[in-house]
């Protein structure tokens, strides 16, 4: 096995009689950005929920995940809406309690103001706009300290300044994490990806192919 | 201190109980016991209130107040942790559920006054309300949590599963904001059931110097002023201990989403 990929290998995933994969492989490169592109219904969201250990695959196994601390964005921001958007975002970095340290308060206001979410930080969630909700969840996903962070669909709501913000973000705080996006869009693949793997069916082997417009400034 | 909940105070606009349809009742009240014209059948509003003055005056009141209170805020205290605790057990272990089910559908069941005259059985009449408010408490808040449970949002649970969020701050900011609205209307259901409950198990056992045994008393002597008055305040308490109890656990449930 080797040390700079996360491998899947032969992975097997069912509800019932629908048969979701039966036999999937494919590599996704430590420390880069892989873009998956398929069709609604093809599993996508699916091997999100298995690499992050929300589901158990019902065979195959997946080789470099072990020691990874995972980080998610998903499909919906899935926001504690009681809490303001702050307080949401510091979720998944408060190991203590909510802790009292001003300067990472101080931080975080400025990333929030960094995507469009200056003055929010004490709003309620359930008064911000879906736009601002999927920025809130993409904050959290990536305050937090995790080496693998899986996006489904981070952009969606979002207006073309907006995603350009956030991509750029992503792509500056994620430097050197290993990221696995989801999206249907090619332009954000392009943009965002250093691999990309296009696909109408998530079986067989994968391919990944290097993007050749990656770029760090969007 | 920075406050993590959002400001509700704009749309928590107070609702207050309108007090004409009170007074259309007294009315009625009183015009009631002017037709019927004795007293000892029906007291009238201000012959209740005349006496419930006099009553106000003497220790002894307060002391059957404090007596009761005592009691039977002990047995609803005591049936609410029983009934969240044991709520939190069934939602972990299913053993616990399948043995509790019963238990819980046998209590609701049960009337009060066999329960009473079992438990006069087992516990001194002092301690009467304590256990029978426990009853009455506890299936209530178990239901009631189970429920809330049962309605977590597994979405957010998730979530708290990818992050790793602790267990402590798991439950601190995600399980009970969704879980708080069910404990808190098993309290204002049970608080008032607990009340009426706990004194009715003292008519039977007329422990001293408690509101039953004053209950009793009215009925005997025929003091049916008396007996409107020990109801009237019996209703104020609870209804005030309602309140209380209500407004600390908002109190506390808005303490617990303020970070310092």
């Amino acid at each position: 096995m080797r040390e700079d990929t996360i491998e899947i290998c032969h992975l097997k995933k069912a509800y019932g009689e629908h048969v979701i994969f039966s036999n999937l492989t494919m590599e996704l490169k430590k420390g880069a950005v892989t873009c998956l592109m398929a069709p609604s219904g093809a599993g996508k969201t699916t091997l999100l929920r298995i690499l992050a250990g929300l589901e158990q695959a019902d065979g195959g196994k997946i080789g470099g995940l072990e020691a990874l601390r995972k980080s998610m964005v998903f499909q919906e921001p899935r926001l504690a809406e009681e809490l303001t958007a702050a307080a949401n975002i510091q979720l998944s970095v408060r190991r203590r309690m909510f802790g009292k340290e001003k300067r990472s308060f101080r931080h975080l206001v400025e990333e929030m103001e960094e995507l469009g979410l200056s003055g929010c930080e004490n709003q309620a969630v359930s008064e911000l706009s879906g736009g601002m909700r999927q920025r809130v969840a993409v904050l959290r996903a990536m305050r937090m300290d995790a080496d693998f962070l899986l996006l489904d669909e981070p952009f969606r709501g979002l207006d073309a300044g907006t995603k350009k913000k956030t991509m750029n973000y992503i792509r500056r705080k994620g430097k050197e994490k290993t990221m696995l996006l989801v999206t249907h869009d090619l332009e954000e693949a392009e943009a965002m990806g250093d691999w990309i793997c296009t696909c109408s069916r998530l079986d067989g082997i994968l391919e990944i192919k290097r993007n050749r417009k990656s770029s760090t400034e969007i | 201190m920075t406050s993590i909940i959002p400001n509700k105070d704009k749309k928590e606009k107070q609702r207050k109980t309108k007090r004409w349809p009170i007074v259309f009742w007294l009315m009625i009240w009183q015009a009631a016991s002017v037709f019927v014209g004795q007293e000892i059948l029906l007291a009238s509003p201000a012959a209740v209130l005349k006496r419930l003055f006099t009553l106000v005056t003497e220790p002894f009141f307060w002391q059957s107040l404090l007596f009761s209170g005592a009691r039977i805020g002990a047995g609803f205290l005591l049936g609410a942790a029983a009934g969240i605790a044991g709520a939190a057990l069934a939602g972990r272990f299913s053993i616990a559920e399948e043995l509790l089910t019963p238990l819980v559908a046998a209590v609701k069941a049960v009337p009060v006054a066999s329960f009473v005259i079992l438990i006069l059985i087992w516990v001194s009449s002092k301690n009467l309300s304590v256990v029978i408010s426990f009853l009455m408490v506890f299936p209530i808040l178990y239901t009631n949590t189970r429920n809330g449970l049962r309605e977590l949002d597994t979405a957010l649970l998730e979530m708290t599963d990818v992050f790793q969020v602790p267990r402590p701050v798991r439950l601190r900011w995600v399980i009970l904001p969704q879980l708080y609205p069910y404990i808190r209307t098993g309290c204002s259901l049970s608080l008032g059931l607990c009340w009426k409950a706990g004194t009715a198990a003292e008519v039977i056992g007329i422990p001293n110097r408690s509101i039953g045994e004053h209950l009793y008393q009215a009925k005997i002597y025929l003091d049916t002023p008396g007996l409107f008055a020990w109801t009237a305040a019996i209703v104020y308490v609870s209804f005030c201990l309602e309140k209380a109890v209500l407004k600390g656990m908002d109190l506390a449930e808005k303490r617990m989403l303020v970070m310092k």
